[in-house]
């Protein structure tokens, strides 16, 4: 299973990003192969408008299962992850991805 | 003649000074004042008339048809505000985002996103004596001000002569709201207050009206605050301030009652006096 955070780096131990829409990277982690890669986000600074929808579209395309963000997304986006039957859970906008890991692993966050 | 009472900065007075001018003009003959600041219409808790008319107000959205779609994209990628995205076998639209551009509607090979109407607020007309009072409102959720705006200058311009003064208590800002409202006017007044923020903005209000070319002139609010950068920026700039309303307790204290200032408060008679005065000899050409 994939797993992706909002994020302000690369790594495991980069902070998360309390955004959705305008997140400046994925941390996406697989489970199975227990594997990192990351996506650069920040040309959504651009969008004027939609951001959400946007960034939810691109997610869509890495075929996550599970999101892990802050915030939560606006209505826009969260229509668009339901249609690609993402998963979201918040309120871990204050942790490193790792903590966001653990959290998510151990049952603590919510489910948006 | 159309004036539009912008500022850059919120809360500097745009509305103070438009249902005072509007009221003092229409003491004397008719008068139009229409609040354009469609997202959170204020001119109407200071004007008490008649409801005279309502009407509902629509923009254009796109509806998907999926029995006829064919799925290629093309109405994702030639909307500029992500209104209409494809997801897999699906096109979802995001109707507070659409701007109602028709584009993905004509260019859709198949006829696939035929536009329809989506409320998006409601105009409401007043009268009381002389004063025609127009007010537009956004309805909750909705993000796009500009075509309700845009509409309400429609039926302020089908409905009432050339020749009367109509005054746009326009929005805050410099952004498409802002353009959409005074684009259109023959005269823009700027509402500053004489703070480091109050400059800031109003420079920022300066090249935007300029950008659009128009005539324009200033007005200070609260005068006797901050300091003198206001006053000094307009001299080297060559702006002409046509007004001072004092920094006044009395004034904080009536407009809290949603009341009017000038009928009691002679320093705002006087800068309303002067305004309309400033309207009139630039109608004539004077100015």
């Amino acid at each position: 299973m994939k797993i992706v955070f909002t994020a302000k780096g690369t790594g495991l131990d980069s902070a998360m990003d309390p955004r959705f829409g305008r997140t400046e990277f994925f941390v996406i982690y697989d489970e199975e192969s227990e594997s990192i890669d990351s996506y650069d986000n920040r040309a959504i600074e651009n969008e004027a408008h939609g951001a959400g929808p946007k960034t939810a579209q691109k997610l869509a395309e890495y075929g996550v299962q599970v999101l892990i963000t802050g915030n939560g997304p606006g209505n826009n986006a969260a229509r668009v992850l339901q249609a690609a039957g993402t998963k979201v859970y918040v309120g871990a906008g204050d942790m490193t991805v790792r903590e966001a890991l653990e959290a998510y692993k151990k049952g603590e966050l919510k489910e948006f | 003649m159309k004036i539009a009472i912008a500022s850059g900065k919120g809360g500097t007075g745009k509305t103070t000074l438009s249902t005072n001018l509007a009221s003092y003009i229409a003491e004397s003959r008719d008068c139009v004042l229409a609040d354009l600041d469609v997202e959170e219409p204020n001119s109407g808790l200071f004007i008490k008339g008649e409801l005279i008319h309502v009407e509902d107000k629509f923009k254009m959205i796109p509806e998907w048809n999926r029995e006829t779609c064919e799925l290629c994209g093309n109405c994702q990628k030639v909307c500029n505000f992500n209104a209409v995205l494809k997801m897999g076998k699906m096109i979802m639209v995001f109707p507070e985002l659409c701007h109602g551009c028709y584009a993905c509607s004509e260019l859709c090979p198949t006829g696939s996103l035929p536009m329809k109407f989506k409320k998006m607020g409601e105009l409401k007309s007043y009268r009381t004596g002389n004063l025609h009072f127009i007010e537009s409102r956004l309805i909750i959720g909705e993000e796009q001000a500009v075509p309700l705006i845009k509409q309400t200058i429609d039926y302020v311009n089908e409905n009432f002569d050339m020749e009367m003064i109509k005054i746009y208590d326009s929005p805050p800002g410099t952004s498409c709201p802002v353009i959409e409202a005074t684009k259109d006017a023959d005269l823009v007044i700027l509402v500053t207050e004489p703070t480091p923020f109050g400059l800031h903005d109003l420079k920022l209000a300066v090249e935007t009206v300029k950008q659009l070319g128009k005539p324009f002139v200033v007005v200070i609010n609260r005068h006797g605050i901050g300091n003198d950068g206001v006053e000094r920026y307009c001299k080297e700039d060559d702006i002409e301030i046509i007004a001072r309303v004092p920094n006044d307790r009395l004034i904080a204290e009536t407009y809290a009652r949603g009341d009017l200032l000038y009928p009691v408060i002679p320093s705002v008679k006087e800068a309303v006096k002067v305004i309309s005065g400033y309207i009139e000899s630039f109608k004539r050409g004077e100015k």
